[in-house]
Protein backbone atom coordinates (compact mmCIF):
# COMPACT_ATOMS: atom_id res chain seq x y z
CA UNK A 1 0.00 0.00 0.00
CA UNK A 2 1.55 3.30 -0.89
CA UNK A 3 1.50 5.83 1.66
CA UNK A 4 1.32 9.52 0.98
CA UNK A 5 3.30 12.41 2.49
CA UNK A 6 1.47 15.99 1.60
CA UNK A 7 3.70 19.06 1.83
CA UNK A 8 1.91 22.36 1.50
CA UNK A 9 4.13 25.12 0.74
CA UNK A 10 6.91 25.57 -2.05
CA UNK A 11 8.88 27.98 -0.45
CA UNK A 12 12.34 27.35 1.20
CA UNK A 13 11.17 24.67 3.82
CA UNK A 14 8.76 22.89 1.61
CA UNK A 15 11.46 21.91 -1.18
CA UNK A 16 13.54 21.06 1.04
CA UNK A 17 11.62 18.51 2.84
CA UNK A 18 10.33 17.15 -0.61
CA UNK A 19 13.96 16.92 -2.33
CA UNK A 20 15.80 15.41 1.04
CA UNK A 21 13.15 12.90 1.84
CA UNK A 22 13.31 11.58 -1.86
CA UNK A 23 16.83 11.28 -1.67
CA UNK A 24 16.71 9.63 1.80
CA UNK A 25 13.89 7.11 0.67
CA UNK A 26 14.85 6.58 -2.93
CA UNK A 27 13.58 3.04 -2.73
CA UNK A 28 10.12 3.47 -1.32
CA UNK A 29 9.37 6.34 -3.81
CA UNK A 30 10.51 4.59 -7.01
CA UNK A 31 9.20 1.27 -6.29
CA UNK A 32 5.75 3.19 -5.07
CA UNK A 33 5.48 2.25 -1.51
CA UNK A 34 5.83 6.05 -0.92
CA UNK A 35 4.28 9.45 -2.71
CA UNK A 36 5.40 12.58 -2.00
CA UNK A 37 3.55 15.35 -2.86
CA UNK A 38 3.80 18.90 -2.79
CA UNK A 39 1.20 21.26 -3.37
CA UNK A 40 2.32 24.72 -4.08
CA UNK A 41 0.22 28.20 -5.63
CA UNK A 42 2.57 28.80 -7.68
CA UNK A 43 5.29 27.70 -10.23
CA UNK A 44 7.96 30.08 -9.60
CA UNK A 45 10.31 29.47 -6.39
CA UNK A 46 11.94 32.82 -5.46
CA UNK A 47 15.17 33.12 -3.24
CA UNK A 48 13.88 36.38 -1.07
CA UNK A 49 17.01 37.18 0.17
CA UNK A 50 17.67 38.88 -3.25
CA UNK A 51 15.01 41.66 -2.77
CA UNK A 52 17.33 43.31 -0.34
CA UNK A 53 19.49 43.51 -3.36
CA UNK A 54 16.82 44.10 -6.34
CA UNK A 55 16.31 47.25 -3.60
CA UNK A 56 19.47 48.84 -4.66
CA UNK A 57 19.42 48.17 -8.25
CA UNK A 58 22.03 45.25 -7.15
CA UNK A 59 19.77 42.54 -9.13
CA UNK A 60 16.55 41.72 -10.83
CA UNK A 61 13.84 38.96 -9.91
CA UNK A 62 15.24 36.98 -12.86
CA UNK A 63 18.46 36.02 -11.27
CA UNK A 64 16.71 35.61 -7.97
CA UNK A 65 13.53 33.17 -9.09
CA UNK A 66 13.95 29.27 -10.71
CA UNK A 67 11.09 27.14 -11.92
CA UNK A 68 10.05 25.33 -9.03
CA UNK A 69 9.09 22.03 -11.10
CA UNK A 70 13.07 22.19 -12.00
CA UNK A 71 14.03 22.20 -8.71
CA UNK A 72 12.31 19.42 -7.22
CA UNK A 73 13.48 15.26 -7.63
CA UNK A 74 11.45 14.09 -10.39
CA UNK A 75 9.76 12.06 -7.61
CA UNK A 76 8.02 14.43 -6.43
CA UNK A 77 4.95 15.03 -7.32
CA UNK A 78 4.42 18.65 -7.73
CA UNK A 79 0.70 20.02 -7.44
CA UNK A 80 0.40 23.54 -8.87
CA UNK A 81 -2.51 24.57 -7.07
CA UNK A 82 -3.72 27.02 -3.89
CA UNK A 83 -4.72 24.78 -1.13
CA UNK A 84 -7.97 26.19 0.47
CA UNK A 85 -8.21 23.47 3.42
CA UNK A 86 -6.88 21.74 5.66
CA UNK A 87 -8.13 19.11 7.34
CA UNK A 88 -6.41 17.31 10.33
CA UNK A 89 -9.23 15.46 11.86
CA UNK A 90 -10.16 13.85 8.27
CA UNK A 91 -6.48 14.00 7.01
CA UNK A 92 -7.37 15.69 4.11
CA UNK A 93 -5.73 18.28 2.09
CA UNK A 94 -8.46 20.21 -0.60
CA UNK A 95 -7.19 22.31 -3.45
CA UNK A 96 -9.12 24.98 -5.98
CA UNK A 97 -9.27 20.97 -8.16
CA UNK A 98 -8.63 18.17 -6.06
CA UNK A 99 -8.48 16.83 -3.02
CA UNK A 100 -5.88 14.44 -0.85
CA UNK A 101 -5.62 11.92 1.68
CA UNK A 102 -2.26 11.59 3.37
CA UNK A 103 -0.45 9.83 6.11
CA UNK A 104 1.84 12.34 7.11
CA UNK A 105 1.97 16.65 6.31
CA UNK A 106 3.95 19.17 6.52
CA UNK A 107 2.67 22.56 6.94
CA UNK A 108 5.24 25.02 5.06
CA UNK A 109 2.98 28.04 4.04
CA UNK A 110 5.39 30.60 5.37
CA UNK A 111 3.92 34.24 6.05
CA UNK A 112 3.33 37.63 4.42
CA UNK A 113 4.16 41.14 5.19
CA UNK A 114 0.77 42.06 5.71
CA UNK A 115 0.86 46.16 4.69
CA UNK A 116 -2.69 46.83 5.85
CA UNK A 117 -1.51 45.78 9.65
CA UNK A 118 -1.39 49.75 10.16
CA UNK A 119 -3.58 52.27 8.83
CA UNK A 120 -2.48 54.68 6.34
CA UNK A 121 1.11 52.45 5.63
CA UNK A 122 -0.33 50.91 2.29
CA UNK A 123 -0.49 54.37 0.66
CA UNK A 124 1.80 55.99 2.78
CA UNK A 125 5.14 53.52 2.91
CA UNK A 126 7.02 51.26 0.90
CA UNK A 127 8.36 47.57 1.86
CA UNK A 128 11.21 45.76 -0.12
CA UNK A 129 9.50 41.99 1.72
CA UNK A 130 7.50 41.47 -1.62
CA UNK A 131 9.24 41.53 -5.25
CA UNK A 132 6.42 43.95 -5.96
CA UNK A 133 7.80 45.92 -3.17
CA UNK A 134 11.44 45.70 -3.74
CA UNK A 135 10.68 46.98 -7.81
CA UNK A 136 8.73 49.87 -6.83
CA UNK A 137 11.23 50.69 -3.73
CA UNK A 138 14.20 50.54 -6.53
CA UNK A 139 12.18 53.13 -8.60
CA UNK A 140 11.91 55.30 -5.26
CA UNK A 141 15.54 54.95 -3.70
CA UNK A 142 16.94 55.69 -7.36
CA UNK A 143 15.03 58.71 -7.62
CA UNK A 144 15.42 60.10 -4.23
CA UNK A 145 16.90 63.44 -4.24
CA UNK A 146 17.49 64.18 -0.74
CA UNK A 147 14.99 64.48 3.09
CA UNK A 148 14.01 62.40 5.53
CA UNK A 149 14.15 58.25 4.37
CA UNK A 150 12.31 56.67 7.93
CA UNK A 151 12.69 52.97 8.61
CA UNK A 152 9.61 51.36 10.78
CA UNK A 153 9.87 47.75 11.82
CA UNK A 154 7.09 45.43 13.37
CA UNK A 155 6.43 42.04 14.93
CA UNK A 156 6.52 39.61 14.21
CA UNK A 157 8.65 39.74 10.23
CA UNK A 158 10.82 37.21 8.91
CA UNK A 159 14.83 38.14 8.51
CA UNK A 160 15.72 39.77 11.78
CA UNK A 161 18.56 41.19 10.43
CA UNK A 162 17.54 42.79 6.78
CA UNK A 163 16.24 46.26 8.57
CA UNK A 164 19.39 46.98 9.47
CA UNK A 165 21.29 45.85 6.42
CA UNK A 166 18.93 48.00 4.46
CA UNK A 167 19.85 51.20 6.69
CA UNK A 168 23.59 50.53 5.89
CA UNK A 169 23.17 49.81 2.51
CA UNK A 170 21.62 52.97 1.92
CA UNK A 171 24.02 54.99 3.93
CA UNK A 172 26.94 53.43 1.25
CA UNK A 173 24.34 53.96 -1.82
CA UNK A 174 23.78 57.77 -0.93
CA UNK A 175 27.32 58.30 -0.31
CA UNK A 176 28.07 56.77 -3.69
CA UNK A 177 25.50 58.57 -5.34
CA UNK A 178 27.13 62.18 -3.68
CA UNK A 179 24.14 62.76 -1.95
CA UNK A 180 24.56 61.60 1.83
CA UNK A 181 24.70 65.12 3.00
CA UNK A 182 20.91 65.94 1.55
CA UNK A 183 19.73 62.55 2.92
CA UNK A 184 18.47 62.05 6.63
CA UNK A 185 18.58 58.17 7.69
CA UNK A 186 16.55 57.65 10.15
CA UNK A 187 16.10 53.88 12.07
CA UNK A 188 13.38 52.79 14.38
CA UNK A 189 13.05 49.71 16.24
CA UNK A 190 9.98 48.87 18.60
CA UNK A 191 12.02 48.13 22.16
CA UNK A 192 14.81 50.35 23.97
CA UNK A 193 17.81 49.01 21.74
CA UNK A 194 18.33 49.01 18.14
CA UNK A 195 17.87 45.56 17.63
CA UNK A 196 16.38 42.16 19.70
CA UNK A 197 19.88 40.98 19.93
CA UNK A 198 22.05 42.94 22.72
CA UNK A 199 25.57 42.09 20.82
CA UNK A 200 24.17 43.19 17.58
CA UNK A 201 22.69 46.01 18.71
CA UNK A 202 25.67 47.41 21.16
CA UNK A 203 27.48 46.63 17.32
CA UNK A 204 24.63 48.54 15.01
CA UNK A 205 24.56 51.54 17.81
CA UNK A 206 28.30 51.86 16.56
CA UNK A 207 28.23 51.81 12.93
CA UNK A 208 25.31 54.18 13.42
CA UNK A 209 26.99 57.01 15.36
CA UNK A 210 30.52 56.72 13.03
CA UNK A 211 27.88 56.88 9.71
CA UNK A 212 25.60 59.38 11.04
CA UNK A 213 22.63 57.59 10.70
CA UNK A 214 20.18 58.67 13.25
CA UNK A 215 18.37 56.03 15.65
CA UNK A 216 14.75 56.15 17.70
CA UNK A 217 14.21 53.10 19.74
CA UNK A 218 10.54 52.10 21.65
CA UNK A 219 9.01 53.31 18.19
CA UNK A 220 5.73 51.39 17.46
CA UNK A 221 4.45 52.39 14.29
CA UNK A 222 0.38 52.71 14.98
CA UNK A 223 -0.57 54.62 11.50
CA UNK A 224 0.32 56.65 8.88
CA UNK A 225 -0.93 60.25 7.45
CA UNK A 226 0.06 59.38 3.54
CA UNK A 227 -1.02 62.87 2.78
CA UNK A 228 0.80 65.22 5.49
CA UNK A 229 3.78 62.15 5.36
CA UNK A 230 3.79 61.67 8.90
CA UNK A 231 3.67 58.47 11.00
CA UNK A 232 2.64 58.40 14.62
CA UNK A 233 4.23 56.15 17.43
CA UNK A 234 2.32 53.91 20.14
CA UNK A 235 3.03 56.91 22.47
CA UNK A 236 1.68 59.75 20.31
CA UNK A 237 4.80 61.48 18.85
CA UNK A 238 5.14 62.54 15.31
CA UNK A 239 7.39 61.47 12.82
CA UNK A 240 7.51 62.85 9.56
CA UNK A 241 8.87 61.67 6.21
CA UNK A 242 9.76 61.88 2.96
CA UNK A 243 10.44 58.02 2.02
CA UNK A 244 9.14 55.53 4.28
CA UNK A 245 10.32 52.48 4.28
CA UNK A 246 8.16 49.68 6.44
CA UNK A 247 9.01 45.93 7.41
CA UNK A 248 5.64 45.45 8.42
CA UNK A 249 3.28 42.82 10.97
CA UNK A 250 3.81 39.62 8.83
CA UNK A 251 0.88 36.98 8.85
CA UNK A 252 0.46 33.21 8.73
CA UNK A 253 -1.11 31.75 5.13
CA UNK A 254 -4.82 32.06 4.66
CA UNK A 255 -5.23 28.51 4.27
CA UNK A 256 -4.27 28.68 7.54
CA UNK A 257 -6.47 31.11 8.92
CA UNK A 258 -9.37 29.30 6.69
CA UNK A 259 -8.84 26.04 7.93
CA UNK A 260 -9.09 27.37 11.78
CA UNK A 261 -5.32 26.18 12.43
CA UNK A 262 -3.03 29.09 13.43
CA UNK A 263 -3.42 32.16 16.19
CA UNK A 264 -4.71 35.07 16.06
CA UNK A 265 -1.98 36.01 13.39
CA UNK A 266 -2.50 32.90 11.85
CA UNK A 267 0.43 31.19 12.88
CA UNK A 268 0.34 27.40 13.93
CA UNK A 269 1.03 26.19 17.74
CA UNK A 270 4.15 24.00 17.16
CA UNK A 271 6.09 21.70 19.67
CA UNK A 272 9.17 23.32 19.83
CA UNK A 273 11.67 20.58 20.06
CA UNK A 274 9.83 17.79 17.54
CA UNK A 275 8.19 20.46 15.23
CA UNK A 276 4.85 18.66 15.43
CA UNK A 277 1.88 20.90 15.37
CA UNK A 278 0.46 20.98 19.04
CA UNK A 279 -1.96 17.86 19.69
CA UNK A 280 -1.39 16.35 16.05
CA UNK A 281 0.72 13.09 15.96
CA UNK A 282 0.72 13.06 11.99
CA UNK A 283 1.52 16.79 11.02
CA UNK A 284 4.91 18.83 11.20
CA UNK A 285 5.04 22.64 10.93
CA UNK A 286 8.35 24.30 9.63
CA UNK A 287 9.28 27.61 8.45
CA UNK A 288 7.29 30.70 8.98
CA UNK A 289 4.69 28.67 9.69
CA UNK A 290 5.26 27.84 13.19
CA UNK A 291 4.25 29.90 15.91
CA UNK A 292 7.92 29.52 18.09
CA UNK A 293 9.75 32.04 19.66
CA UNK A 294 12.99 31.83 16.91
CA UNK A 295 13.84 34.06 13.43
CA UNK A 296 11.50 33.51 10.57
CA UNK A 297 14.37 33.40 8.23
CA UNK A 298 15.87 30.64 5.78
CA UNK A 299 17.91 29.45 7.80
CA UNK A 300 15.42 28.29 10.32
CA UNK A 301 13.60 26.58 8.37
CA UNK A 302 16.95 25.25 6.47
CA UNK A 303 17.99 23.43 10.18
CA UNK A 304 14.15 22.68 10.95
CA UNK A 305 13.74 20.62 7.85
CA UNK A 306 16.95 18.29 8.91
CA UNK A 307 14.83 17.30 11.97
CA UNK A 308 11.51 17.01 10.16
CA UNK A 309 12.73 14.78 7.34
CA UNK A 310 14.68 12.56 9.87
CA UNK A 311 11.74 12.19 11.77
CA UNK A 312 9.84 11.43 9.24
CA UNK A 313 11.96 9.14 7.75
CA UNK A 314 11.83 7.13 11.24
CA UNK A 315 8.32 7.23 11.52
CA UNK A 316 8.12 5.90 8.29
CA UNK A 317 10.07 3.17 9.14
CA UNK A 318 7.95 2.57 12.36
CA UNK A 319 9.97 4.21 14.70
CA UNK A 320 9.85 6.88 16.82
CA UNK A 321 10.49 10.51 15.91
CA UNK A 322 13.12 11.49 18.23
CA UNK A 323 15.09 13.72 16.25
CA UNK A 324 14.81 16.83 17.87
CA UNK A 325 14.99 20.88 16.85
CA UNK A 326 17.62 23.17 18.82
CA UNK A 327 16.42 26.13 17.86
CA UNK A 328 19.35 27.05 15.66
CA UNK A 329 19.39 29.82 13.08
CA UNK A 330 22.54 31.43 11.21
CA UNK A 331 21.83 34.82 9.30
CA UNK A 332 24.57 36.97 7.41
CA UNK A 333 24.60 40.34 7.90
CA UNK A 334 25.75 42.95 5.16
CA UNK A 335 27.13 45.71 7.15
CA UNK A 336 26.94 47.91 3.56
CA UNK A 337 27.38 47.23 -0.21
CA UNK A 338 31.40 45.72 0.39
CA UNK A 339 31.52 43.67 3.92
CA UNK A 340 29.43 41.93 5.84
CA UNK A 341 29.48 39.53 9.49
CA UNK A 342 27.19 36.87 10.68
CA UNK A 343 25.49 35.18 13.76
CA UNK A 344 24.39 32.21 14.86
CA UNK A 345 22.97 30.48 17.71
CA UNK A 346 20.09 28.30 19.79
CA UNK A 347 17.83 28.00 21.75
CA UNK A 348 20.38 27.79 24.44
CA UNK A 349 23.83 30.06 22.87
CA UNK A 350 23.14 33.67 22.20
CA UNK A 351 24.85 35.09 18.98
CA UNK A 352 28.32 36.80 18.90
CA UNK A 353 29.02 38.88 16.41
CA UNK A 354 31.97 39.01 14.43
CA UNK A 355 34.00 41.34 12.80
CA UNK A 356 32.61 42.34 9.30
CA UNK A 357 35.08 41.87 6.30
CA UNK A 358 35.05 42.10 2.36
CA UNK A 359 35.66 38.02 2.62
CA UNK A 360 32.10 37.24 4.37
CA UNK A 361 30.46 39.69 2.18
CA UNK A 362 31.57 37.82 -1.05
CA UNK A 363 30.47 34.50 0.96
CA UNK A 364 27.13 35.84 1.13
CA UNK A 365 27.15 36.77 -2.62
CA UNK A 366 28.10 33.33 -3.14
CA UNK A 367 25.42 31.94 -1.17
CA UNK A 368 22.56 33.53 -3.32
CA UNK A 369 23.93 31.07 -5.68
CA UNK A 370 24.89 28.06 -3.59
CA UNK A 371 21.38 28.63 -2.30
CA UNK A 372 19.40 26.71 -4.85
CA UNK A 373 21.88 23.29 -4.48
CA UNK A 374 20.04 23.59 -0.63
CA UNK A 375 17.17 24.20 -2.42
CA UNK A 376 17.65 20.83 -4.13
CA UNK A 377 18.58 18.96 -0.82
CA UNK A 378 22.51 18.43 -1.51
CA UNK A 379 23.78 21.28 0.81
CA UNK B 1 -4.30 39.15 46.79
CA UNK B 2 -6.77 39.02 43.76
CA UNK B 3 -6.21 36.64 41.17
CA UNK B 4 -4.98 37.95 37.80
CA UNK B 5 -6.82 37.14 34.97
CA UNK B 6 -4.22 35.67 32.34
CA UNK B 7 -5.45 36.43 28.74
CA UNK B 8 -2.82 34.63 27.24
CA UNK B 9 0.84 33.27 28.24
CA UNK B 10 3.62 33.38 26.09
CA UNK B 11 5.91 30.97 26.42
CA UNK B 12 9.46 32.80 24.95
CA UNK B 13 12.17 30.98 26.94
CA UNK B 14 15.23 29.72 24.72
CA UNK B 15 14.25 33.34 22.29
CA UNK B 16 16.92 35.08 21.24
CA UNK B 17 16.02 36.59 17.78
CA UNK B 18 13.45 38.29 17.77
CA UNK B 19 13.58 37.94 21.87
CA UNK B 20 11.00 37.31 24.17
CA UNK B 21 10.02 41.62 24.51
CA UNK B 22 9.16 41.26 20.77
CA UNK B 23 6.98 38.48 21.36
CA UNK B 24 5.08 40.30 23.70
CA UNK B 25 4.96 43.34 21.47
CA UNK B 26 3.34 41.44 19.20
CA UNK B 27 0.93 40.47 21.91
CA UNK B 28 0.04 43.64 22.79
CA UNK B 29 -0.60 45.14 19.20
CA UNK B 30 -3.13 42.73 18.57
CA UNK B 31 -4.50 42.45 21.47
CA UNK B 32 -7.75 44.44 23.06
CA UNK B 33 -8.02 46.87 25.73
CA UNK B 34 -7.78 45.16 28.74
CA UNK B 35 -6.01 41.79 28.30
CA UNK B 36 -3.65 40.42 30.47
CA UNK B 37 -0.41 38.76 28.58
CA UNK B 38 1.83 36.72 30.82
CA UNK B 39 5.11 36.85 29.23
CA UNK B 40 7.37 33.39 30.19
CA UNK B 41 11.29 34.14 29.36
CA UNK B 42 14.72 32.77 30.43
CA UNK B 43 16.74 36.11 29.33
CA UNK B 44 17.46 37.98 32.42
CA UNK B 45 17.02 40.82 30.69
CA UNK B 46 14.12 40.67 30.46
CA UNK B 47 13.31 41.91 33.79
CA UNK B 48 14.41 44.76 33.31
CA UNK B 49 13.83 45.70 29.26
CA UNK B 50 9.75 44.72 29.88
CA UNK B 51 8.68 46.87 32.45
CA UNK B 52 11.22 49.89 30.94
CA UNK B 53 8.91 49.46 27.45
CA UNK B 54 5.87 49.23 29.34
CA UNK B 55 6.38 52.27 31.09
CA UNK B 56 7.55 53.95 28.38
CA UNK B 57 4.48 53.31 26.23
CA UNK B 58 1.80 54.04 28.55
CA UNK B 59 0.46 50.02 29.74
CA UNK B 60 0.21 48.34 32.88
CA UNK B 61 3.02 45.85 34.49
CA UNK B 62 1.17 43.49 36.15
CA UNK B 63 3.72 41.56 38.60
CA UNK B 64 7.58 40.57 37.01
CA UNK B 65 8.85 37.66 39.09
CA UNK B 66 11.29 34.62 39.39
CA UNK B 67 9.81 31.41 38.74
CA UNK B 68 13.11 28.98 39.04
CA UNK B 69 15.24 29.76 36.20
CA UNK B 70 13.29 31.54 34.23
CA UNK B 71 11.03 34.77 34.73
CA UNK B 72 7.05 35.18 34.93
CA UNK B 73 5.93 38.57 33.59
CA UNK B 74 2.49 40.16 33.07
CA UNK B 75 1.29 43.22 30.80
CA UNK B 76 -2.44 44.63 30.95
CA UNK B 77 -3.17 46.69 27.53
CA UNK B 78 -3.96 49.96 29.19
CA UNK B 79 -4.74 51.74 25.71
Amino acid sequence: MTRRIIIVGGGVAGTMVANRLAKSMENEVYNGELEIVLIGDTGKHIYQPGFLFMAFNEGFLEQFAREEKYLLHPKVNFVMDAARHIDVDRKRVITGKQSFDYDFLVIATGSYPDMESVPGLAAGGHTFYTPEGAERLRYEMLNFQGGTLLVTIDVPHKCPVAPLEFIFMADDYYREAGIRNKVQLKYTYPIGRVHSLEPVAKWAVKEFEKRGIEYETFFNLEKVDPEKRIAYNMDGSEHPYDLLIAIPAHRGARVIQDSGLGDEDGFIPTDRYSLKMEGQDCVYVIGDATDLPVSKAGSTAHYEADVVVRNLISELKGLPATHRYNGKAFCFIETGLNEATYITFNYKQPPQPVPPSEMLHWFKLSYNEMYWLSARGIL
Amino acid sequence: MSEVNITKTIDARGSYCPGPLMELVKAIKRGQIGDVYELLSSDNGSAKDVPEWVNKMGHELVYCREDGDFWRIAVKKTK
